[in-house]
């Protein structure tokens, strides 16, 4: 980037640019985030109920993140999760994108199709794959055993499947989201390139190696840093299908066991805490993302 | 490249629509049992209901007596339509802002960015509710300071994410444009609206629908402000009628078509325009 260029040696107008968004932010997240802190540290017991002073001592609910072994179970599901997500849904998109800038007919209802999912709300979507997993009878017990897959209808809900259960609809969702952000980043990469890389004699697979990739490593980066973001605040659909740690406490993520603390159980500061601890997970993994995929010379 | 049939063309077209199927499959299953009598859901549900063979319409006419989805659907219109606005207008200053100006505190500027991805909105809702309680907006019983109380952190909320992928865009277009118009006499205001903003049209366009579709699905922040049933916005509406349909699996199915449908709809017309957005940005051409 040229950083010497004339336009923006005038500094005035960055007030404009920056200060609206930015109080935005500070009024509405960085202000309750840190007062937040102030009160996983305190002893708050509902969520109408003001802040008892500290807690004794201060780091209580610190602590009590190491010897909790529902956090455990939930840290561990929602490692899985990110993993899960970062692997398959931006890999599936990344080849569906791959795929969808190759071709020529048929591409506009490809998009149309796969953006689809992410129209529909988290609840709606709920609701759905509770009739699709639906014990015994539900869509998916009827087709494998009208396939004659299985001879008997599998509990998909509970201890043995739950995890697939729960993490493939998460997946299956977003999976349209990289897709759209990846393939507007292919579109963004000029056509000029692509020609004279085939005068060159480069194609096929050769292309996507050494021009797309390289070129769509900001775009990738960015998804990634979405990806883990996003698996790590995950909430909507594993509360609506699995509710509070179904089956027999296996079933916590990190997001649904932080909101049952807070609001069924009126430990607000103790949920203060595990999100404190979402927050600082999100930011080494996007960190450690970053490191490793984006280009030096950037921020 | 001719019209050619390859086997390569053929596993490409396969490939996708596996993906395509399972997308869309599901929803049209859905559909088939909103029409479907009561309790054959759960025997055969990979019919097609035909009148006199399972067809019914009971499953609507139940859902739109006892749910009011006229006053749903507006309530959230209002919310997230303001929401989009106000996050486009935002987040285009500030990631422009962000990208070309070069200052002392632009590193600390994109950190707070990046950081403020992180919160989840648990850890910030309660907080910000006890703000806007001490304001009077949330939880005063007025319906249109409801909303507002709902507005305000969904923008918060969708900012950061906006402003990352803008961000993103406007460092591809390229500086010469902005140059040669400054050397012309355009001001930084007249630049930022007259080449920046046609040339990232396309991200804009995305930015705007994803804010949207957040602010219209999101569940957590309208379940906390929005209490009294004439607040109520459609996935409050879908959220009550899944704790209270029970184990009627056809008025569920019916429900959710009904929300569904009309968001489809939408998602149809605008699609045309998301496409132009993401083929003809003007950055290619």
């Amino acid at each position: 980037m040229n950083s010497s260029s004339t336009l923006y040696k005038k500094k005035g107008p960055l007030v404009v640019f920056l200060v609206p968004a930015f109080l935005f932010l500070i009024l509405y997240l960085y202000y309750p985030f840190l007062q937040n802190i102030i009160n996983s540290f305190s002893d708050i017991s509902g969520l109408g109920s003001p802040a008892q002073g500290l807690n004794d001592p201060w780091w209580t609910n610190y602590a009590q993140l190491f010897t909790d072994p529902k956090l455990r179970t939930a840290l561990g599901n929602t490692v899985i999760l990110t993993i899960c997500t970062v692997v398959f849904q931006v890999g599936i998109a990344l080849i569906l994108a791959l795929l969808v800038d190759s071709i020529r007919v048929g591409a506009q209802l490809f998009r149309t199709l796969y953006f689809f999912p992410i129209v529909i709300s988290a609840t709606a979507l709920g609701l759905m794959f509770n009739l699709i997993f639906l014990y015994p009878s539900g869509m998916l017990n009827q087709l494998l055993i009208g396939l004659g897959i299985i001879s008997e209808s599998v509990d998909w809900k509970g201890s043995d499947h739950f995890l697939a259960t729960m993490l493939t609809p998460v997946m299956w969702q977003y999976v349209g989201f990289y897709f759209v952000i990846l393939v507007t980043g292919l579109n963004n990469i000029p056509s000029d390139l692509y020609e004279a890389a085939a005068l060159d004699g480069c194609v096929g697979l050769d292309k996507v190696r050494y021009i797309t990739l390289p070129l769509l490593r900001n775009v990738l980066c960015t998804c990634l840093v979405l990806a883990i973001t996003g698996a790590l605040k995950v909430f909507d659909l594993p509360w609506v299908m699995f509710g509070a740690g179904m089956p027999q406490n296996q079933g916590w993520l990190t997001g649904t066991y932080m909101y049952d603390q807070t609001f069924n159980r009126g430990n607000v500061d103790y949920g203060s805490a595990i999100a404190m601890l979402i927050v600082v997970l999100g930011v080494v993994l996007s960190n450690v993302a970053n490191r490793v995929f984006k280009p030096r010379n950037d921020l | 490249m001719g019209r050619k049939i390859t086997p390569a063309k053929v596993c490409t077209y396969g490939a996708l629509t596996v993906w395509a199927l399972t997308t869309l499959y599901p929803f049209v299953w859905v559909i088939l049992n909103s029409f479907r009598e009561k309790g054959l859901i759960r025997k055969d549900s990979f019919s097609i209901p035909l009148p006199g063979n399972g067809f019914t319409m009971d499953n609507y006419i139940k859902a739109m007596e006892r749910f009011d989805f006229g006053n749903a659907y507006l309530n959230s219109l209002i919310v997230s339509v303001s929401v989009t606005i106000v996050v486009v207008i935002l987040a285009g200053l500030a990631a422009y802002g962000l990208v070309r100006y070069r200052f002392k505190l632009r590193g600390v500027c994109y950190s707070l960015i990046m950081a403020g991805m992180m919160f989840p909105v648990f850890s910030t809702i309660i907080p910000v509710f006890r703000m806007e309680a001490a304001w009077h907006i949330a939880s005063s019983g007025n319906r249109w300071l409801s909303l507002l109380a709902v507005i305000l952190p969904q923008i918060a909320g969708n900012l950061c994410f906006a402003t990352i992928v803008l961000m993103g865009f406007i460092e591809s277009v390229p500086i010469e444009l902005e140059e040669s118009a400054y050397v012309d006499g355009c001001h930084v205001f007249q630049v930022y609206f007259h080449i920046i903003m046609p040339a990232a049209k396309s991200s804009f366009a995305t930015v705007a629908i994803f804010s949207f579709l957040w602010s219209y699905n999101d569940l957590f922040t309208q379940n906390f402000f929005l209490r009294v049933p004439r607040e109520k916005t459609i996935t409050l509406l879908l959220n009550e009628i899944s704790s209270q349909a029970g184990v009627d699996y056809g008025l569920m199915a019916a429900s959710v078509v009904l929300i569904v449908i009309p968001v489809l709809a939408v998602y149809v017309m605008l699609q045309k325009h998301i496409i132009k957005g993401l083929t003809a940005g003007a950055i290619k051409g």
